[in-house]
């Protein structure tokens, strides 16, 4: 292979690298490696009271739960809704493609007064639930509900080309050798599908763990109840309490970086199976 | 991490040839669900995405006309939304731009050669996307507030970084840093180098062979970033709402403004400066719709 040589022979390699390492140090690392070092001016038996304390383990398990449970509804809906999409032909289809995209694109805050304003008790959702007896806005429910609109054109956007690509044969051949439809679709497409459904899950649970503006407006922010870890931060901030807010940033920034590689290694094998299998 | 990750990026403009909902009969019908399967699904992905993402983005504008036209254009012309209209404006104009400068330089380096550590650099380029908006907020106080490393020296010489334009700046630009590299790599690694390196051995320099060769081939997907970045950068909230201190009609943009509105009951107020950021997001969708056929028929033509 001479590639390498070949792709060589272009100039400003030195400059746009060394721009790039420098910028990307100055902008992203140098103050993500701050709250490192400003974590270690705690001793570890105060580091280990902070994010211990009652108050910042129910705010880490509401934002870790809640986000993984909304995951975990967005993987079912979105596989849903990317068959619908890319399997089906219905009135409205290319509308109802391009709506998925709203969630990403529409700025947080306006999302949660919102999705408040809708599941509120007098809201239009919130109204016809409050009836039923569910209260959704203020409750934990309320997070839940931002979180899974938060979510949801992750699993969508990943798995949609995944499915656009997968190849009608396998299915024919499947079917040719007198699988059933539900065969099929459990023993072919559903193995192919999987490493880009795991990624989608793993997008749509670091996004929800850390997701503020959607949610915070819905939570109601009951110490205890319905904190979510972002705002715990903000409150220690405000009430200068930089150490503690720092504990719990470090905290829950290991921890979406554990997930996200635990879910890449999960990915991984996902995908190196369905090649041995295919 | 692949490269799939981190935004729904742009969806594949093909589509498959599928099985009309009222064609039954035919070959088609040996692999495809049964018709009250079909029905159940399409039911659920239309009733899901209306509840969950339609009607909200509705009711913001039902909201913001609840009192009526005048009421909504008086809201809008109100000096505290003036203001944030203004410094919204601002902030993402100057870190589109820094972003913009770095996507292309990174890109360059990324896409067009061939070094040790590349998956790492990508992936440290996409850092932002993982770290919760109000921890790339708290980064920047602990850098430059009255107990952070600078906030001192800063004091002293009287330069006023956070709780001012210069920190809202700086943590618009963070958030929004990987949207133009990630969109431009994969597209310049797909377009290969064989084009500058003809015009470079036909004598031209390095920087005319990227004004005149590689920026019109990936003009569309840069403007597709730009585009991204913009939408984030103007909405984002969590990351400025830590930095800003929310001054009013100083430091506070469209969605700090939102939030100061909205918790004073001035909901027909609030809803009306969302309605404007709402309406960024949907220019936003159908621009990216239109951008994404440029970008497909540019590949396409670039294949063959």
């Amino acid at each position: 292979m001479s590639t390498l040589s070949r792709k060589r022979s272009l100039p400003g390699f030195g400059l746009t690298m060394g721009l790039t390492i420098l910028w990307l140090s100055l902008m992203i690392l140098i103050p993500l490696a701050g709250l490192f070092v400003k974590t270690a001016e705690l001793s570890p038996s105060a580091f280990w009271a902070t994010v211990t304390a009652p108050r910042t383990l129910h705010a880490l398990q509401v934002s870790f739960g809640l986000a993984f449970a909304a995951a975990c509804i967005n993987l079912v809906a979105g596989l849903v809704i990317v068959w619908a999409l890319v399997r089906y032909r219905f009135p409205g289809r290319r509308i109802f493609d391009a709506v998925v995209d709203i969630p990403f694109a529409l700025p947080t805050a306006v999302a949660g007064i919102a999705l408040t304003t809708l599941f509120a008790q007098k809201g239009w959702l919130g109204a016809p639930l409050a009836a039923l007896g569910i209260k959704v806005a203020f409750t934990p429910l309320g997070i839940f509900i931002a979180m899974i609109f938060i979510g949801i054109p992750f699993v969508v956007r990943t798995v949609q080309p995944v499915l656009i690509d997968l190849d009608v044969e396998l299915e024919e051949a499947a079917e040719c050798l007198g699988a059933s439809r539900w065969q099929t679709i459990r023993r072919v497409i559903l193995p192919s599908l999987a490493p880009a459904v795991l990624t989608g899950f793993a997008l749509a649970f670091a996004r929800a763990v850390g997701e503020y503006g959607s949610v915070i407006f819905i939570a109601g922010n009951l110490p205890n109840v319905s904190e979510i870890a972002p705002l715990l931060i903000v409150i220690r901030l405000s009430e200068f309490r930089y150490a503690d807010a720092t504990a719990i940033a470090v905290v829950m920034l290991i921890f979406s970086f554990i997930i996200i590689f635990i879910l890449n290694r999960l990915q991984h094998w996902a995908q190196t199976r369905s090649l041995a299998a295919a | 991490m692949t490269m799939v990750a981190t935004t729904p990026l742009r969806r594949s403009g093909r589509d498959v040839a599928v099985p009309a909902l009222d064609a039954g009969a035919g070959r088609r019908a040996a692999h495809t669900e049964p018709a009250w399967v079909r029905l159940v699904i399409i039911g659920f992905a239309i009733a899901f995405l209306t509840v969950f993402v339609g009607l909200p983005l509705i009711l913001v504008f039902s909201e913001a006309l609840s009192k009526g036209i005048a009421f909504y254009l008086s809201a809008l012309a109100d000096s505290e939304a003036l203001a944030a209209i203004q410094l919204t404006l601002i902030a993402a104009g100057i870190s589109v731009g820094l972003n913009l400068v770095f996507g292309v330089i990174a890109a360059w380096a990324i896409a067009k050669f061939d070094f040790p550590g590349k998956t790492l650099l990508i992936t440290l380029i996409d850092l932002p996307f993982s770290v919760s908006p109000v921890i790339s907020g708290l980064v920047f106080v602990l850098l430059f507030g009255a107990q952070g490393w600078f906030g001192p020296w800063l004091m002293a010489h009287g330069v006023q970084i956070l709780f001012a334009v210069p920190a809202i700046v700086l943590a618009t630009t963070f958030v929004t840093f990987p949207f133009v590299a990630r969109e431009l790599i994969p597209l310049m690694q797909e377009q290969g180098q064989q084009e500058e390196e003809a015009a470079i051995s036909l004598g031209a320099g390095g920087w005319t062979t990227f004004w005149r060769v590689t920026l019109p081939n990936i003009k569309w997907g840069l403007l597709y970033g730009v585009l991204l970045c913009n939408a984030r950068a103007m909405g984002e909230f969590g990351a400025v709402s830590v930095v800003s201190g929310h001054i009013r009609g100083e430091t506070n943009t469209m969605p700090l403004l939102v939030e100061i509105l909205y918790n004073e009951y001035q909901m027909v107020a609030a809803f009306a400066v969302a309605s404007l950021l709402a309406l960024l997001a949907l220019v936003t969708l159908i621009a990216k719709t239109v951008l994404e056929g440029r970008i497909e028929q540019g590949l396409q033509h670039h294949d063959h």
